[in-house]
Formats: structure tokens, sequence, C-alpha cells
């Protein structure tokens, strides 16, 4: 049986990505026939001798009219091993928008930069915003590398360079790979390549389907944001009373004490249901039904949480976000916060920094934070919230800032500050 | 619904598993958030699944939403046995919107070509303005067509029912903002992350029923455009058309004036699923003539309200 890896892609159009995202695609036999026709057609009406593999991942009328890619496009391969669900992120337009986008729920992202240029302004920048998303491993391919002539020295010197950046963010050695790749001719994507004798990591396929794949750390305290609840009321289930939800985190088990927030309500976890039939245990990812020992006032919004390690609810705290509206944001805004099953209205108070992700610096008091900018909030919420650190719990740590007005998102916000860079000077 | 054994998995290391619960949450959260979702329903292998894994959600309670089919008029006689014995079989509310209706009172004008795949979309918006539908639930996945790579879980639709691709919101961990102001609706496709071989694996696995034409039979068919058509009453076989006796299945099933069938052998899922991972034409590529029309054709629908 096979497992899921979520990963995303980052780099612009000039390393040559769309053209690795092709060749992954192909060599996996995930282009088929009348897609790359399709393709060479509109390559052919362009003028193009050959085949424009970008075509494959330009959707969109705009893009390819504009010859960029505007949006987050996902792509979906499979080897025998493993499913592969890739978030294609663009690099040259919105690239935080986009990147935050698709790093939210990557497990790994492939991070591009062409041999003959290494590590530009655009690597740090894209490194600094997936490691602010939590993205757990990271991948450099050092694409073109046949245009180096398959210099070892090159390829060392970009490494080297690159691992020192993402250790600055916090990456430990064994989560950081690099690569030497051509996305062209093939060397080290799908299969070994004879010109690079001197590296003896795994291709960057093997890499994907080796590297581990857990969501989220199973030994985190388990949480459970309760989005529904199950009451059939019919001859055969006159009182059933089930709270529905998937577990963001950590493990579940059959008899296992459980705290209900934000009321702090304490009870036994009795039965955990699906249409399955019921489990011992549920880990984290899993959609199940709870059935818990006391008759308490649950309803959605609510998060059930380990007894031990219950996160304490606040209606004031730090956070990060990410802006990603037209409209800037202004100190005192009020607006709405989603986080987990439960909207509250809220104020974002205070805008103490900006973060520079080129500098890997912040600047004081910025006055307003533009799209695509990131920044250090306050957020006073109308009623208290249940929250955990982004730095230890990705999915009860992230929230969304939401217009009141016209619904729209306008930011993604991380509780805390999940970078070093970001922690408030001594 | 019956409870089979399936074995124990974990959503963390088998990827079907993962593609259920995600589904699973997000049919949940939509009914949380919404006051009148619906389920786009049509007797086809993807809103089958779709709701297959609508009871699962919400099970040992009902489905809390009613069924919605647009019509054509032009759909073959073993889909639509098959949606109204499943609907039958849980006991659920299906309402139909007959493209037919639409023509007869000169709301729609029936086109040179016969093909009624355009048609629906206004019944489809008619129908969720008149029962004031919020959330409308589809089949469609990202791995479809490259417009629809582009399509959110969760996908705002204007007063007009149009997709604005520039408009779309970020869709940011599994944090789904569903909030709309009155007049507008929500598409929602809980398969976005399915390709066409899971769909059919896990099909395999739940033993999902089916429609017959989804597996091998003999059928009188013609060639038009590439593909195999049949006879109906969406007319041909044109004189110059000769109809051949083959053994055939759907890979798609919508209108039947320009859904095409594939020559297979296959008759059991393993079959198919076995046929799908050798293919080398996408579904919609391979049967689906509405599709072929610009490059820019599903995207061009998407922007007007269709699924």
């Amino acid at each position: 049986m096979s497992s899921l890896l979520r990963l995303a892609t980052a780099g612009s159009v000039d390393d040559g990505k769309s053209t690795l995202v092709g060749r992954l695609l192909y060599d996996t036999k995930s282009v088929l026939a009348d897609q790359l026709d399709a393709v060479t057609r509109a390559s052919v009406d362009r003028g193009l001798s050959t085949p424009d593999l970008s075509l494959l991942v330009d959707g969109l009328r705009s893009e390819r009219e504009q010859g960029i890619t505007i949006d987050v496009a996902y792509r979906y391969f499979a080897t025998p091993k493993r499913s592969f669900v890739l978030a294609d992120t663009p690099g040259h337009v919105q690239y935080t928008r986009n990147t935050v986008t698709g790093a939210s729920t990557a497990q790994l992202a492939i991070l591009l930069v062409d041999a003959r240029n290494g590590v530009v302004e655009q690597t740090r920048r894209h490194a600094a915003v997936l490691a602010l998303l939590g993205v757990p491993r990271l991948v450099l391919a050092v694409n073109k590398i046949d245009l180096v002539d398959y210099d070892e020295e090159t390829f060392t010197v970009i490494a080297k360079e690159f691992s020192d950046h993402a250790a600055s963010l916090g990456y430990r050695p064994g989560s950081v790979l690099t690569i030497p790749v051509s996305a062209l001719v093939g060397d080290n994507v799908v299969d070994r390549s004879a010109k690079t004798p001197w590296y003896d990591g795994p291709t960057l396929l093997e890499h994907l389907e080796e590297v581990p794949a857990a969501p989220d750390p199973h030994d985190a305290a388990f949480r459970f944001p309760v989005q529904y609840v199950i009451r059939p009321r019919t001859p055969e289930y006159p009182d059933y009373r089930g709270y529905a939800g998937q577990v963001a985190a950590g493990t579940v088990r059959r008899g296992d004490e459980v705290v209900v927030l934000p009321a702090g309500l304490r009870t036994t976890v009795e039965r955990i249901d699906t249409a399955d039939g019921p489990l011992d245990e549920a880990a984290a990812g899993r959609s199940v039904t709870l059935l818990l020992a006391d008759d308490l006032d649950i309803s959605r919004g609510d998060i059930i949480a380990a007894a031990q390690e219950a996160p304490v609810p606040a209606d004031e705290f730090g956070a990060t976000i990410a802006w990603l509206s037209e409209k800037p944001l202004q100190p005192g805004a009020r607006v709405l916060v989603k986080h987990g099953t439960r909207t509250v209205q809220a104020f974002v108070e205070e805008l103490p920094t900006r973060f520079d992700e080129q500098k890997l610096s912040t600047v004081d008091n910025p006055g307003s934070l533009q799209l695509n900018e990131i920044g250090q909030v306050r957020i006073r919420t109308a009623e208290p919230v249940p929250i955990d650190d982004y730095a230890v719990n990705r999915r009860t740590g992230s929230f969304l800032v939401i217009d009141a007005g016209d619904g729209s998102t306008l930011a993604a916000g991380l509780v805390g500050a999940p970078l070093p860079m970001l922690s408030p000077s001594p | 619904m019956t409870t089979l054994e399936v074995p124990a998995s974990d959503a963390a290391t088998d990827h079907l598993a993962a593609l259920e619960s995600e589904a699973i949450h997000i049919f949940r959260e939509v009914a949380g958030e919404f006051d009148r979702p619906v389920i786009l329903f049509s007797g086809g292998k993807d809103s089958t699944l779709l709701l297959h894994l609508a009871i699962k959600a919400f099970w040992p309670a009902p489905v809390p939403f009613p069924l919605l089919h647009v019509d054509t008029g032009h759909n073959f006689d073993e889909v639509i046995a098959f949606r109204d014995a499943v609907v039958e079989k849980y006991g659920l509310r299906l309402i139909v919107a007959n493209v037919q209706d639409w023509i007869d009172d000169g709301r729609l004008t029936e086109r040179p070509d016969g093909t009624r795949n355009p048609l629906q979309t206004q019944p489809l918006l008619d129908s969720i303005t008149g029962h004031k539908f919020d959330a409308v639930f589809g089949g469609g996945r990202r791995d479809e067509e490259r417009a629809r790579a582009k399509e959110r879980i969760f996908s705002l639709r204007n007063a007009f029912g149009q997709w604005e691709p520039r408009r779309q919101r970020p869709e940011l961990w599994n944090l789904y903002n569903g909030r709309h102001r009155p007049g507008e609706h929500v598409r929602v496709f809980p398969l976005s992350n399915w390709t066409e071989a899971d769909v059919w694996n896990y099909i395999a696995r739940e033993n999902v029923e089916l429609p017959s034409i989804y597996y091998a039979h003999r059928r009188k068919v013609y060639r038009r455009d590439g593909m195999w058509l049949t006879e109906g009453p969406w007319g041909g076989p044109r004189e110059s058309e000769e109809v051949k006796d083959l053994s055939v299945r759907y890979r798609t099933v919508g209108d039947g004036s320009c859904t095409g069938a594939v020559e297979s052998e296959a008759t059991t899922v393993d079959q198919v699923i076995a046929e799908v991972l050798a293919s080398r034409l996408t579904e919609r590529g391979a049967t689906r003539a509405d599709d072929r029309l610009s490059e820019a054709a599903m995207e061009d629908r998407k922007r007007e309200g269709y699924f």
C-alpha cells in the first residue's frame, strides 16, 4: 500500500522549474499522450520548435497569454511506492502569497537554482518563507548542472552556501538535501547520472520516495477540533451523540482522558467511531467520530485535547502574519480570525515589526503591512481561543485572517514567532 | 450502509485513507458552516464516489443534504436507473432539473449540433438560485484538466454563478474559508486531490457499485470526431457513419451526444484499473468532445458557471 507525500516547488521559470516538474510527471508516466499532443500543438502555434513543457503547467488563459504562471497549480504523480500531491508555486508574481499557500500543507519543498548563478536573493527569500511555514524538509535542486560541465566544485560551493542559509533558518543538516540535476537532460531526476560520479546521494525521485512522510509528529499532544455533532435520532440510534472531526495532532486512544476547550471540561474517550467500525486509536490526519463518557455541552468550534497537555485558551496573543490582500493592513483593523473550526471577531492591535525575508532581519514599526509582506502582530479576540505555538503544531497554531465585510481571506496567521530571527531581541 | 471488512489503515501511511479522511473533513466543514448545501449527483462514477464519502462522513446519521441532478435528457438509461436505485436505497432526496423543461418554455434553445452539455449551466444556476443553495458539492478533480488544476477546494462563485480565477482565495492549511455574500455560493470539490487511478482503486477497495456501462459490454457504436458514439435521442449515426458492434466501456458518463466509449474487454474493477494504469490518454481527452473545442474550453465553461 503506497503512502502520500505532499510537496511544493519554489523557484522561478528561468531556473527550469516547469521543465523539472514536467520531467517528474513525464518520467513517472503522469503526462498522457493527449496532454502532450495539446502542448506540442500549442507550441507549434507559437512558433516554437520544441514542446514547451511549461504549457502543461500554465492552466489559465491569462497565464498563457502573458507567458507567466500566476496561480498555484496542483499536480499528481505516483510510483509503486508513493503517491505525490505537488503544489507548483510560481516564483515571480506574488511569490509570498503563492509560496505560503503551497507550503502550508507541504511535508517537503523543492527549491531550484541555476548552477551557473548559484544561490540568489530569491532562493534566500523562498527558503525563509518555507521555513516560516514550517515545511519540515527542503531539497535544493542545483539545475542545469550540464551547463557547468558537471563541475563538482561549483556544486559543492552552492551546497555549502545553501546548507548554511538553511541552518540559520533552523533546519538541521539531516532535513536538507542538495542534488545536482539537469531537468532538461534528466540527470539525477529519476535516473542516476553517469556524469556526476562524485555525487553519491539519491536521485530526486528516490529521495521523494524514501523520505519519511509523517504529516505531523505522532508523538505530539492530541488535538481534535470539533467539526459537527452527529445525532441520528433514528430508531436504530436514538441516543447516539458523536463529535465528528479530523485528528489535528497526536493520537487518541479509547479510554484517554481529554479536556474540552475553551470550557475546560474533563471526560474520557469512550469510543472512536468510523463508518467502517470502531477503532482502538486514531492518529493525526484521520477523520473519525468521538463518543465521550459524559454528557457535555459540546459544539462546533470546540477543541478536544489531551488532558495532560492541553493548550491554554488565550484572548490575546502574538503572531506572525503573511498579508495576502491588496488592501494594506493598518494596526487596529477589525477582522475575523478562523482557528480550527471556530471563527471569532478580533482586532489586529499592534504591528511592532515587519520581517525582511531577504536580510533575515526585522524592521521596527512599519506602520502598515502591504500585499505579500510578513509582519509580527498582536491579536486580541472577542473570546478565548485554544491556540498552540505554530512551531510546535502547524494545524492548531495556524489561523486565517478574514475580512468581516466581504469575507475574503486577508492573511495567513501563525501563532508566535516561528523563526529564530523573529523572536524579540533580548 | 453496509459495514465492510476493511483492513485497519493509517491515514498517514496509506494514501487512499488520507484522501478519504480529507474528503470526509471537507463534507463536515460544509455541514458545519453552510445553511443549504446540495450534492450534484448524476449517477456517474465521481458523483457516486462523492455520495459514498458523504454517507461515511455522517454515519450513522443520514446525509444532511439533498441531491441535484441536471438532466440533459440525453443520459444513458442504465445511468438514470442506477441514479434512482441509489436514491431509493439510501432514502435520499433528489431534485431533478430537466434541461427539456428549459427548452420547452423557451429559456433555452436547442443547439444545431444537438449537444446539450453546454445547456446544463442555465438550469444549474437557476436551481441553485431557486432553492437558495449556498454550497454545491461537485465531483471535479484537479487531475482532469489544466484549468481545474488551479481550482480551489472551496471555490467562490459570484451572484451570476461565475468563476473568477483572478479573485480566487488563497487556500491555506486545511482552513477553508466559506464566507460569501447573499446571492453568492461556493462550489466544493472534496475529490480535488484524487486521480482517476485513485478513484478506481478506492471503488475496488470499498466495493462501490457503479452503473453497468463503466464495464465492458457489447454496444452498437459509430465513429465521429475520433470517438465511439452510441445511437440515441441525440441523433446519429449519419448515413456516412458505419455502425459497428463492439465491446466497449465508458470512462466518463455525460451527455450522450458528446460522450464517447472506449474499446475495452474490462468487465471487472480490477481489469478497469489495469486499463486505466496502462492508458496513455486522459479520461476527458479520450471521451469528451466538449473539452476539445479550444485551448481554454473548460476554463470558459467554468467561468460561465459550469461545474
